[in-house]
Parts: C-alpha cells; sequence; structure tokens
C-alpha cells in the first residue's frame, strides 16, 4: 500500500534518550493539587469540601455539560483545600487539594483498583460503555485532553468506519507512548477493541513513528489475529497531529474547519485507549498517566507513572533532582509544550512530558528582517504563508490575516522552528487566531 | 516563589539557522565562479572582486550611520554577496570606479532605500548592473579576452559570443560559425564575458552547493533554464541559420549565473512553489524575447529585474492550497 504523507513538516532532533527507560511508579507526593479544569471544556464542579476523608478513585468533582468529565481522588487522604492554585495555564484556577495518607487505598470493592467486570464487555452495548468512559473521566492523553466520550459519540448522520490509533509520539523527547507501547501492549489492545466495539467499525489503524521499531514489532505481533493493521510512518514532525496522520493513514483530508468525523475517522491516543481499558475492564477512574519527565537540567530522566494533581518539584525530586539551573520548564513536547511559571504547578490529564532546560538550550539571538527565504512556507503542514499572516498579525491586521487562512494554523511551530530571521511567527499567528475569533463572538 | 523561569510560547526548540547562515552558504557557492574569474582574467578580476565587496560594505556601513541603526547588520553577510554579485556581473575591464560606483547604487538605491535587508523590491546586485549599463554601455561592453587566448598580451578586446552573433546577424542576417571547440570554452569559462557569467562548470558547482544545503530549490532555476531552452530551441529547429541553438543559450550570457543565484534571491522572488515557477517561467521568457529580438545581445538581468517587480503580484495570486481545501468526503 501507498502510504500517502501530509506535505510539509520537517524532522527536529529527537533527543529520545529515555526510550529504553522502563516506566516507573512515581512516590506518594505529600500534596495533591488537583485542578478541576484539565480537559477541553467546561471545568468539573467539586463535589466534597474541606475535612471530607476521600478514597483513591473516589469522585470529588462532577462534569458540568456534555464536554465535560468528572474528576476523582488520586490517592487516598483529606481535602485540605477548594481554593485557587496555579495552574499549568499560567494562572490560578480552582483546585482541589488532597493530603494523602499514605495508604493510597481506593474505596470497597475496588481493591487494589481492581474490580473485574464479570461480563464481557464486549457484549455490553455501546452506550453503556460510552457511559462507563465518561464516569471514568477519561480524556485524550495526547495533551489536547478532549473528552473520549464526545469523540466516541459521532452525531447521527456521521458514518465513522476507521478508528485510528495515535502511537506517533513525534514531539522529541518524549518517550511515553513509545513504553506504554512496549511494556502495556495488552492494556493498549484491550482499549483498541472496546473503542472499536463503541464505534462499531470495521478497519482499526495503528500509526508509528519509523523511529520506534521496537514499538512496531510488538503491536505487529500482538494485532496478527486480531484485524488490526499496524503502519509504520515516516518520522516528520508533526505526524502526530490529527489531520496529518488521517492523511498519512487514509489518504483523506479532514476539511478546513471539519473534524475528522466528517471523513469517517476517529483518532485516539494509545494512552487514551489503555485508559479506555481501566475504565471498562476494571472500572477504575483516570487517576494517573504515563509522563516523560526529561531534559538536559535532570540528573536521571525517567518515564513516570504519575499520579494527577502531583507537582512538577516532586517529579524533578523523582529524577535524581537537578544538575544544573534551569531557565525553562516546560510541559509538553518542546515543540507545542507550554513552558511554566513555577514547578510548584500540578500535573495534570494533559501532561504528556516535563522538559526541563538549562541555560545552553534555551535560544536567544535576537529577530531580524524576513529574508523571504520561503522555509516556512515549505515546512507548513497546514499549506498556509506564514511569514504573510504573521506579518499581518503584527501590524494588527486582522481581517488580512483571516483571509490568508490564519484559523487553519495548527500551531505545530514548525515555521518558528525554521526561520532563519528568528520571527516568531507561530506565537504572532496564534495570537492573531484569538483576536479573529474574539471578533467573531462579538458579531 | 523563589525561581525565575524563562516563559514564552512553543516552539521551545529551534533549528539553529540564522540569516548570516544562509548568506554565508551562497557567498560560498560564489567561490568557484570567482576563482574561475580570477583565473582567466588575473589581477583585473581580483581587483573588481574586492572593490565590489568593499563598496558595498562602506555604502551598507554608511547608509546604516545616517539612519541612526546599529551597524550589526553588517555581519549578516548580505553586502558582502551583493558585492561579489555585482562584481560577477561585470566585464573585467571594469573600470575600479565603475566597480565602486556599482556597489553604491547596489547598496543604496537597491536595497537601503527600501529599508534594508529583506525589505527590497529589486535584486540590488542587478539594479546597479543595469544602472551602470544604461549609464555607462562603453565601458560596461568593453570585453577582454581571457589571459589564455590573449596569450600575454594585456587588455585584448573581444566580444561576447552573444554579441558576435546578434552582430553578425544583424549585419549579414546569418550566425557566425561556431566550432564545437567553442563549446568547451563555453563550459569552462574560457571566453569573453562578465566575471561571472564566463564559466558554466563553475556556477553549476556552486549551484549543486547550494541545492544541497538546501538554500534553493528546483522551481526558479529549474524552470528559468528549461522555458529558454525550449523557446530557442523552437526557433533554431524553425532557422538554424538565424538563430543560435539552446545549448549555445544555455552556456552564454548570465543565464546560469541568473537562473541560480540571481533569480532565486530569495527576497525579491516568490514564496509559494507555484509562484517559483511562474516566477522562472517569466524570467526565461522574458530573456529569450530580448535575446532574440531586443536591442541588447543579453536579457537576463533585465528579465530577473521585470520578474522581481512582478513578484509581490505573483505571491498575491499563488498563495499555497491550504490543507482542507477539498470537497465532500475528504477526497
Amino acid at each position: 500500500m501507498k502510504i500517502k504523507r501530509f506535505s510539509g513538516g520537517l524532522h527536529p532532533p529527537e533527543h529520545k534518550s529515555t526510550a529504553a527507560r522502563a516506566i516507573e511508579q512515581c512516590s506518594l507526593p505529600d500534596e495533591l493539587v488537583i485542578p478541576l479544569a484539565q480537559h477541553i471544556g467546561a471545568p468539573a464542579e467539586p463535589c466534597v469540601v474541606i475535612g471530607d476523608t476521600v478514597a483513591k478513585g473516589q469522585l470529588i468533582a462532577q462534569p458540568r455539560g456534555f464536554v465535560s468529565v468528572p474528576i476523582h481522588a488520586s490517592s487516598s487522604g483529606v481535602v485540605t483545600a477548594v481554593e485557587p492554585r496555579l495552574h499549568p495555564m499560567g494562572r490560578p484556577l480552582l483546585a482541589i487539594v488532597i493530603k494523602p495518607d499514605g495508604r493510597d487505598a481506593w474505596p470497597d470493592g475496588l481493591e487494589g483498583g481492581m474490580n473485574p467486570l464479570l461480563v464481557n464487555p464486549l457484549t455490553l452495548p455501546p452506550s453503556r460503555l460510552r457511559d462507563m468512559v465518561c464516569n471514568a473521566g477519561v480524556v485524550g492523553l495526547g495533551g489536547a485532553t478532549f473528552p473520549t466520550h464526545v469523540k466516541l459519540s459521532p452525531p447521527g448522520g456521521k458514518k465513522i468506519d476507521t478508528l485510528i490509533l495515535n502511537g506517533v509520539e513525534c514531539e522529541p523527547y518524549l518517550t511515553a507512548d513509545h513504553r506504554l507501547m512496549l511494556e502495556e501492549t495488552g492494556r493498549v489492545l484491550a482499549g483498541i477493541d472496546i473503542l472499536r466495539r463503541i464505534l462499531g467499525v470495521e478497519r482499526v489503524c495503528i500509526g508509528i513513528e519509523e523511529n520506534k521499531p521496537d514499538a512496531i514489532a510488538v503491536m505487529r505481533d500482538a494485532c496478527v489475529r486480531r484485524d488490526i493493521e499496524v503502519i509504520a510512518l515516516k518520522v516528520m514532525y508533526p505526524q502526530g497531529a490529527e489531520k496529518q496522520l488521517i492523511l498519512a493513514v487514509t489518504g483523506r483530508q479532514t476539511p478546513s474547519g471539519g473534524l475528522p468525523m466528517d471523513v469517517g475517522v476517529v483518532v485516539q491516543n494509545v494512552g487514551t485507549a489503555a485508559a479506555v481499558a481501566d475504565a471498562i475492564i476494571h472500572g477504575r477512574p483516570l487517576v494517573e498517566r504515563i509522563a516523560t519527565i526529561t531534559g538536559p537540567a535532570l540528573v536521571e530522566p525517567k518515564n513516570l507513572r504519575i499520579r494527577i494533581g502531583t507537582s512538577l518539584r516532586h517529579l524533578v525530586a523523582e529524577c535524581g533532582g537537578l544538575r544544573e539551573e534551569v531557565v525553562k520548564v516546560i510541559m509538553g513536547g518542546p515543540m507545542m509544550g507550554q513552558t511554566q511559571l513555577s514547578l510548584d504547578v500540578p500535573a495534570i490529564r494533559g501532561t504528556s512530558g516535563l522538559l526541563l532546560l538549562g541555560k545552553n538550550a534555551v535560544a536567544t539571538r535576537s529577530e531580524g528582517p524576513c529574508i523571504r527565504c520561503a522555509r516556512c512556507v515549505s515546512v507548513c503542514p497546514a499549506r498556509l504563508l506564514p511569514t504573510t499572516i504573521s506579518a499581518y498579525a503584527r501590524r494588527d491586521m486582522i481581517a488580512e490575516a483571516e483571509r490568508f487562512n490564519a484559523l487553519d494554523c495548527i500551531e505545530c511551530g514548525c515555521c518558528a522552528y525554521s526561520c532563519p530571521a528568528r520571527i516568531p511567527l507561530v506565537q504572532s499567528i496564534r495570537q492573531v487566531k484569538g483576536a479573529i475569533l474574539a471578533k467573531r463572538r462579538l458579531s | 516563589m523563589t525561581e525565575q523561569y524563562y516563559l514564552s510560547s512553543s516552539p521551545h526548540m529551534h533549528s539553529g539557522a540564522t540569516t548570516d547562515k544562509v548568506m554565508r552558504d551562497v557567498i560560498y557557492a560564489l567561490l568557484p565562479a570567482c576563482l574561475t574569474a580570477v583565473w582567466f582574467f588575473g589581477l583585473a578580476a581580483l581587483t573588481t572582486l574586492l572593490l565590489c565587496v568593499a563598496s558595498c560594505l562602506v555604502a551598507e556601513a554608511a547608509c546604516l550611520k545616517l539612519q541612526g541603526r546599529a551597524q550589526t547588520p553588517l555581519a549578516d553577510g548580505s553586502a558582502v554577496l551583493t558585492g561579489l554579485l555585482l562584481a560577477l556581473n561585470l566585464p573585467a575591464a571594469a573600470p575600479w570606479w565603475l566597480a565602486v560606483l556599482g556597489g553604491g547604487v547596489a547598496i543604496v538605491i537597491g536595497k537601503q532605500v527600501y529599508g534594508g535587508l529583506g525589505y527590497n523590491l529589486f535584486n540590488p546586485a542587478l539594479v546597479a548592473r543595469v544602472v551602470l549599463l544604461i549609464s555607462f554601455p562603453i565601458q560596461m561592453t568593453s570585453w577582454t579576452a581571457p589571459l589564455s587566448s590573449a596569450s600575454g598580451v594585456d587588455a585584448v578586446t573581444m566580444a561576447t559570443p552573444l554579441g558576435e552573433w546578434k552582430t553578425a546577424v544583424m549585419l549579414t542576417g546569418k550566425l557566425p560559425a561556431v566550432q564545437s571547440a567553442d563549446y568547451l570554452n563555453y563550459l569552462t569559462g574560457n571566453m569573453a564575458g562578465c566575471l561571472g557569467e564566463v564559466s558554466a562548470v563553475a556556477v553549476l558547482i556552486g549551484a549543486a552547493y547550494l541545492f544541497w544545503r538546501r538554500i534553493i530549490t528546483w522551481h526558479i532555476p529549474l524552470t528559468f533554464v528549461v522555458t529558454v531552452a525550449v523557446l530557442t530551441g523552437i526557433f533554431w529547429l524553425v532557422d538554424p541559420t538565424r538563430y543560435p541553438d539552446p545549448l549555445l543559450h544555455l552556456l552564454t550570457g548570465g543565464l546560469l549565473l541568473g537562473a541560480f543565484f540571481m533569480a532565486t534571491d530569495m527576497v525579491t522572488s516568490p514564496v509559494s512553489s507555484t509562484g517559483m515557477i511562474i516566477f522562472g517561467f517569466g524570467c526565461g521568457l522574458i530573456t529569450v524575447l530580448i535575446r532574440l529580438f531586443g536591442g541588447y545581445p543579453e536579457g537576463v538581468s533585465f528579465a530577473i529585474l521585470l520578474m522581481n517587480a512582478a513578484t509581490p503580484l505573483i505571491d498575491r495570486y499563488t498563495p499555497p492550497r491550504k490543507f482542507g481545501a477539498v470537497g465532500e468526503g475528504g477526497r
């Protein structure tokens, strides 16, 4: 089969030094700060008060609306505060603070987080499975944290024929999905079976970048009798972007402004599939995730299984602390991750990685004039003219920026990465996108 | 909170590319052409090269000073590059003042009046070349023979192959005879002409470097060269006694230098691949029209400048087709 590749993109240095580091369990921190906003959509609403004793996995906040999911305690302990705390978004937002009692105890009937379902999950009706996914608070763990049950509820008119599992992990430094596929293949596959059942699709594919040959081999072996295609993809950032992945795997181009379901596809991250398996088979809510804690400033980079709400400071300590002064703290990967104000920020469901950079790794070079070298144009996977949009954006010419399709920018950062004049292209496009949307809301 | 961290929006990595590295790569790519020019035209070529580079640097520094801007842009290599390109567009016998004046015109009129690097509409070296060609036609078309064919005698004058052809056709209505040995000379650069236009091999070596370093793409140079080859080929097939064959057109005049180094100037050429193809085709078409029907034997400079003027228009009408601009079903 000829695999179509998206146009544009680039191949930054991989820095995947943790690729061979097996997943370790992160120790219990002194305090868990669980923000109520940790998925795209309406933040959850707290249903505990200060002083309440909670068990691990107990519901502590309820969803508000369809595009929202509940939140659960990630360890057992006492609720010590329900107050605004610094959020990875960069400002204080309401969070539930739990002081763990050290027992890490699940509620009765969920011993060790296991409550084996007595029936074969694949015999349950899809709607029931979907509710269970929602109740377990499962969101997209690739980083975008879109509530999973919403993606699994295509509107009546949309026929879904393909499920794509995203095991691409194209961001440099990150290896959490890679390790997950290698070490917890069974969880991922069980999740895929359930997702397939919910969507009722025939075709299931797993896309993995070619730079993870061991993961490709392991998944291929495991998928032999399951009628799941494992597709090796060219190593090319941003291959893991949903629409680019769909194009590479199916040859279908998701329309501008449209959703994957418009071309009959649902994409789920492999980590999300594993969380779905936990939710259905064990009745275990999403209270932890796997993340890569890495960066040249760290003594011992690791892949850790972390409880939601663990502070970044605790994660750093878990990795042996720092070997040099850190100047930049990034949640997520270096291409799309968000810089953090402080290490006191908690890890949330969307925390796929933590990257700590020292002085040497932070480029400081002043910006020059655009020499129209067109590198940004040739690397843009959305096929836009980043230099043009950015020039308009920086002159506050919002209508012109919109006319040049600023809203189609996927913010992958390829343009700014490759600009020899060091113009903050994607940064200014991101801003103008906000301005365009604000203007639309007004009118 | 004790620690203070850098805040910035993603990406947090960079390719390491810089404007001065890009400029430096183009300068390296021009070195074979510079060396062959010195080989064939000796000290005169070296003097012209140095004078052009020096006058460009001085003009750039003066402009920055006048504008009260920092002198740091001087180090970006763009002025040196303009100087080299200008020198390669001058005849070996160019008097010193022509080179110095050219450097000043290139930087002041070709570049700084527009706002400096990145803002100029026209290729600065070509602006200077055309200004000089129009103002000092005699000095600009006094060609010396290369040293090897001049047998030690300095400053033997000789027409360029294209000039020779043009004169012959105008006087006699017929092409002069071209020996196959001449083609070898055209290829290596053993002929009269501008410093950089004489050696096709040197230009192509430099061009290969530019491709390898991914400074240029095939779009502009290939369409330019192919357009010239096809169009001149048609005329040659129709009347080989009046029109020289495409190979002569490709190897002589500034065609290769223009196609690989001047038309591909990033600042003054389109940014999308479709735009680049249109640009290359336009350059080729205008070059052929001037060469075959115009008053000048050579038309590359005018062709590129005219297409430079069209670049904003081309850019406007050739944005790439955005991702997802598809019909129902995404196919």
